[in-house]
């Protein structure tokens, strides 16, 4: 909590001041005037002008489609534990019960464990479309247990979606193989195209049999991932890249590679914050490298978001995850769960279930453009967060003390944007508030104007209300982008009236920790 | 005649199995251990000890010295 309250006081730690970032950022050449016309996947919400096969590709990826992300889920397994890199915000020795940091999974799957363990959840989660191996080291290299996974997996359940995610060392070498199975979706982490900055973020990579080390190290890596990226695009792969935004190492660098992977056909842009906690053991944690706070990821979020789609709405989840993007029930399908389920691959379920989505998306987009068209008339130049509390469906359906997260909305007479989510801890425990109490929640969503929930208690209701934020319930069980808009033009309302008054508010901290449900 | 793993600090991740040339690599109780018998210290194949350079925890994949270094076939 201590990390928490450091990282707030924004500025205190060496950083430069958010006004002076977001001119560096904006001057970066990549900037835009937001993501209101863009579609399909991180901000905006449907179709919109993607080619109809594209959109096929990603409408039901909960990584892809920001919107697809309310209704479906995916699955990790981990039959990929070597790497070939060594990073410096990854600490491979470490993992317990409780570990909560990507990268790092408890139990290890060969390529016929796994296959049966996807087909036994497929079976379960009719929302589950989509299957990623992303480690917990890289999947490209462990190639034979990765793509015997896939192939056993497509052979079972072809419906499955197949991506993977690697730090593209090796990628080249593999592209064929990724075609030939089908993998349609690769996410590839790129922090940097300057070996300089790749210096301080890989101490070294094994390739061609040896060791490099520093700027040889980064230049190598750099060049295979560009090259990998290409070959993919050149074939019609999708192409989502991560990156982690390490203040004081590549922040400002990341809309430099934004630029160089858009232009080499990336769809995605996934710029995601370092989770550096000391206890994690990683050289950027024991070397005490903050992470970026909520304001500081937005701000570059932003300057990126050209003609190119961002993703928000990661969780940055372990390479074992099972469920929807902010769930994990990989606990109910552990090796020996799975071993004694009797598992039959129910098709037409899934199916069923997928014509129920269709229809309740359908009804978003209508109830949301039906909204939007009642600002037509507003003008204000007021923008506000909203945070929201949902566990999926994309309706406000969860209770505030039973959320482990929150969405945050940017909402303005221009409509209604989702821009990512904020981790926190329980604050409700069976009943009652929980030991560390409301205040890193407070922390975490600082930033807000309101809280719409499902229900609230008068406790909470009133500590939001002390630090400037409003909690309402009156949209419980509402769509969402619906609800923050409606609440938006209530705002507006009050404003105007007097009611209240305008406050543009300060930053919220980012919680430390991949998700996971404990 | 070979490297050996230091059990304790091996995370198990099998990188030095998938990149051993003489396949002398094997998972044993949680970690992997080399087979004295089949290690060759990658002299002949390459330039550098495959596991030692691989390996994510430095000084894990280290030189037995309960053996003899590893000869070369004149």
């Amino acid at each position: 909590m201590q990390k928490l309250a450091q990282l707030l006081e924004f500025g205190a730690s060496g950083s430069a001041p958010l006004s002076e970032l977001r001119k560096q950022l904006g001057s970066g050449g990549c900037s835009s005037q937001g993501g209101a016309g863009k579609s399909g996947c991180g901000s905006a919400a449907g179709q919109g002008d993607l080619p109809p096969e594209i959109w096929e590709k990603v409408k039901n990826h909960p990584c892809y489609s920001e919107q697809a992300h309310h209704h479906f889920a995916r699955m990790h397994v981990a039959v990929a534990p070597a790497c070939n890199i060594q990073c410096n915000y990854c600490n491979r020795k470490y993992d317990c019960a409780n570990e909560s940091r990507p990268g790092v999974v408890s139990e290890k799957l060969t390529p016929e464990q796994a296959a049966k363990k996807v087909i036994a959840v497929a079976s379960r989660v009719p929302q589950m479309t989509v299957l990623g191996i992303a480690g917990p080291g890289d999947p490209l290299a462990n190639p034979d247990k990765t793509f015997k996974t896939f192939e056993l997996v497509s052979a079972a359940a072809p419906d499955i979606k197949l991506c993977l995610s690697t730090n593209g060392l090796t990628l080249p070498d593999h592209i064929d193989r990724i075609a030939a199975l089908k993998v349609d979706h690769v996410t590839i982490t790129i922090n940097m195209i300057d070996p300089e900055i790749g210096a301080k973020i890989y101490p070294w990579i094994f390739y061609n049999h040896r060791r490099y080390q520093g700027v040889e190290a980064a230049k190598i890596l750099s060049e295979r991932q560009l090259l990998g990226l290409e070959m993919l695009t050149a074939r019609g792969i999708l192409v989502k890249v991560n990156s982690v935004m390490i203040p004081g190492i590549n922040d400002q660098h990341l809309v430099e590679v934004n630029k160089a992977v858009k232009a080499r056909g990336a769809f995605l842009h996934n710029i995601m914050p370092l989770i550096s906690a000391p206890e994690h053991g990683t050289a950027f944690g024991l070397a005490g490298q903050r992470g970026p706070t909520a304001q500081e990821l937005k701000v570059l979020q932003d300057a990126c978001e050209g003609e190119m789609n961002m993703m928000r709405h990661c969780r940055q989840c372990r390479a074992d995850a099972v469920g929807l993007l902010g769930e994990d029930r990989s606990d109910e399908f552990t090796n020996a769960k799975v071993e004694e389920m009797e598992v039959s691959y129910d098709l037409a379920a899934r199916q069923a279930y997928l014509a129920k989505v269709e229809a309740e998306r359908d009804a978003i987009a209508e109830a949301k453009k039906a909204e939007l068209k009642t600002l037509d008339d507003e003008a204000s130049g007021i923008a506000i967060q909203v945070a929201v509390a949902t566990k999926g469906g994309g309706r406000i359906n969860e209770h505030f003390g039973h959320a482990h997260e929150f969405q945050i909305y940017e909402v303005s007479t221009a409509g209604a944007k989702f821009i990512g989510h904020r981790r926190v801890d329980l604050y409700c425990e069976g009943g009652y508030a929980s030991a560390t109490g409301i205040e890193p929640i407070l922390k975490a969503l600082n930033d807000c104007t309101a809280v719409l929930v499902a229900k609230i208690g008068i406790c909470p209701k009133d500590s939001l209300m002390g630090a400037g934020i409003e909690a309402v319930e009156s949209y419980a069980f509402e769509f969402i982008e619906t609800s923050v808009i409606a609440y938006f033009k209530d705002y507006l309302r009050r404003v105007g009236q007097s009611e209240i008054r305008h406050v543009v508010r300060g930053d919220a901290a980012i919680r430390q920790g991949a998700f996971t449900e404990a | 005649m070979a490297y050996r793993i230091v059990a304790s600090q091996c995370t198990s991740c099998s990188a030095c199995s998938i990149e051993c040339p003489n396949a002398a690599i094997f998972e044993k109780g949680g970690s992997f251990a080399i087979d004295a018998s089949k290690c060759t210290e990658c002299i002949g194949h390459y330039d550098v000890p495959q596991c030692v350079a691989v390996c994510p925890v430095d000084h894990t994949c280290i030189i037995d010295s309960a053996v003899p270094r590893y000869q070369a076939p004149a």
